[in-house]
């Protein structure tokens, strides 16, 4: 993994480069996020003040200021796929995370998330995990896509 | 997936065939560019000029220009931007040029830059889209080791250098100052204009920002010709248009029109019509910041001054079919609160009036409303058109403004006062 220093120099340390930075820091966590420990150390790396990363940082949506699951599964809220019937796909989802959306599952394997528009309206409702897209999603689809998942972490973690 | 109905393509993009380089090339790639590097800068912009390209991420200027302006403007440094941001809720059109026909979009960028005078360039991708910032960060490795990015290209003595940049979830941070803040580092929040980008962009230098789309038209346009790409489409509106056709049509996807074609062409044509039995309620043109409009004005052409007129915003090409079966004010609803999300905050009367608009909508659907609340509606989101500060909050009321001019019965029925005096009648 990239400590934050290898990923600044990387990026030259140069300060227009700080979302590209705050970015690549919070694919190298574990947890998919920007902890106060990274926003410090890009603050004295950079020799920047600490407000300006977290100015930055907050600004947009897809930085995480709180510890995320090792898979973050976005649902798209936007007018295409709430008329297909998005909200039965989130909350088909919920039941099966026992979250509900913002949330992180307590083994700190799934974060849901809604989203806007993931240029995937031809498919609606559609989805996106990492970084797949799934549409034309029915309900079951959307719970087996997630326990396919899961089931992948149980063998990696007993093999 | 753009299917070809008898006219030329200038994209040809199919849902399952990637081009990649060796096949750009030899269906005529590179041949505009190579063409360009060997004329007078002013052939290829007057070129473009009488094919009368407009930019095709919304706002329909024309691109020649643009061109001219950054060109024109004294500086040691100039800087050309693709806005990859696409962000507009129903809209997929740059995503599929960037996976399918990346190169097209490269010699489209490198031509403007040269054009322009740039060089050094950023391609600028919302972090939404991870696929086509791996294709295009392939295939910008991939021009650079064939000579066709960086130091003398083509064996000219161009110089262009092409970089990516990734948004991180900003719809805002596709306008185009906010855009540059984002790259310059900080928070995605637009400035005022002027000065414009073309003469205080970028770092403060010239600055040429162009969408996806606009620039894939380019290397065609010098390839075969203005009189060619005036062909096919109209007099006012030249050349053809990407349209992402989504919502109650039973087949959806991402179509090439020639300008011209009627709303209800493309919607039954290429969309092949609504279910079986169901009727058109509605169609959003243009995105969430785009209109409704009611079924009567869909033999309006796809063309900018006839859209113009009947007050449709072609915006970024998004086409949105809402069956019988929809509720108005949901969609309204939807619509409002994605932008209430996307507010800045920078200033008031989009970030509070997108808050209390929101609020009314809610009493609405939960029928808590009374009558009064949609003239207090239409006050807000006039107020949120009039006086925000960026183009966000001032198209944010377009879908609420036009619902309420052809759907006002809807917001009317669910009035609670309009529920009471309804079963006056009805028990008198
Ligand atoms: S109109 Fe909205 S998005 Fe634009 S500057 Fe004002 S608050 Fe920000
Ligand atoms: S609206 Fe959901 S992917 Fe576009």
């Amino acid at each position: 993994m990239n400590s934050i220093k290898e990923i600044i120099r990387q990026y030259g340390g140069n300060t227009g480069l700080l979302l590209q930075i705050i970015l690549a820091v919070q694919d190298a966590a574990p947890l998919n996020y920007l902890s106060e420990e990274a926003v410090n150390e890009i603050a004295s790396e950079m020799n920047i003040s600490r407000s300006r990363v977290y100015s930055t940082a907050s600004f947009y949506s897809e930085v995480s200021l709180k510890p995320r699951g090792s898979h973050v599964i976005r649902v798209c809220s936007n007018a295409p796929c709430e008329n297909a019937q998005k909200a039965l796909i989130l909350t088909s989802i919920e039941k099966e995370l026992g979250i509900i959306a913002g949330q992180t599952t307590p083994d700190r394997l799934f974060t849901l998330e809604c989203v806007n528009c993931l240029g995937a309206c031809y498919m609606s409702p559609a989805i996106k995990i990492d970084e797949t897209i799934y549409g034309n999603l029915t309900p079951d689809s959307a719970v087996s896509i997630i326990r396919r998942l899961r089931k992948e972490h149980q063998n990696e973690q007993s093999a | 997936m753009s299917r070809v109905l008898n006219h030329e393509l200038i994209f040809n993009i199919c849902p399952d065939r990637y081009v990649d380089l060796p096949t750009y090339c030899c269906h005529g790639g590179y041949t505009a560019l190579k063409k360009v590097l060997e004329q007078a800068p002013e052939t290829a912009i007057k070129e473009i000029e009488e094919a009368g390209l407009r930019g095709r991420g919304g706002a329909a200027f024309p691109t020649a220009n643009k061109i001219k302006m950054v060109r024109s403007n004294p500086s040691d440094l100039r800087y050309i931007i693709c806005n990859a941001d696409e962000g507009e809720p129903g809209t997929f059109k740059d995503r599929f040029i960037m996976t399918h026909i990346p190169f097209q979009l490269l010699e489209g960028i490198t031509i403007a830059a040269f054009l322009a005078g740039a060089g050094h360039g950023y391609i600028y991708i919302r972090h939404e889209y991870p696929e086509a910032q791996r294709i295009m960060r392939e295939s910008i490795i991939e021009a650079q080791k064939s000579g066709l990015l960086g130091s003398n290209i083509m064996g000219s003595s161009y110089n262009f250098t092409l970089e990516l940049f990734s948004g991180a979830g900003s719809y805002l941070c596709g306008e185009e100052t906010a855009l540059i803040s984002s790259i310059e580092g900080k928070k995605g929040r637009p400035r005022l204009k002027p000065p414009y980008p073309t003469e205080a962009g970028l770092w403060n230098k010239p600055t040429l920002i162009n969408n996806v789309e606009t620039l894939s038209n380019i290397p065609k346009i010098i390839q075969n010709g203005a009189k060619w790409y005036r062909s096919l489409g109209t007099q006012d509106s030249p050349g053809t248009k990407l349209i992402s056709l989504s919502g109650d049509v039973n087949r959806r996807g991402l179509y090439e029109v020639p300008f011209g074609i009627s709303f209800n062409q493309i919607i039954n044509k290429y969309g092949e019509g609504t279910k079986p039995g169901r009727a058109i309620k509605a169609v959003n043109i243009g995105g969430a910041s785009g209109v409704l409009i009611p079924p009567d004005l869909l033999d309006t052409p796809l063309e900018y001054l006839a859209c113009a007129k009947t007050g449709i915003t072609i915006g970024s090409g998004a086409v949105f079919v809402l069956d019988d079966t929809r509720s108005i004010l949901a969609n309204v609803h939807n619509r409002l609160r994605f932008f209430l999300h996307e507010s800045c905050g920078k200033c008031t009367p989009c970030r509070e009036g997108l808050r209390q608009t929101n609020i009314i909508m809610d009493r609405l659907l939960s029928r808590k409303a009374v009558k009064t609340d949609i003239d207090t509606l239409t006050r807000y989101t006039r107020a949120i058109q009039d006086a925000s500060f960026c183009g966000l909050g001032q198209a944010a009321g377009n879908s609420l403004h036009s619902s309420l001019m052809y759907y006002a019965e809807e917001y009317l029925a669910a009035c609670q006062d309009n529920q009471l005096s309804h079963n006056k009648e009805v028990t008198a």
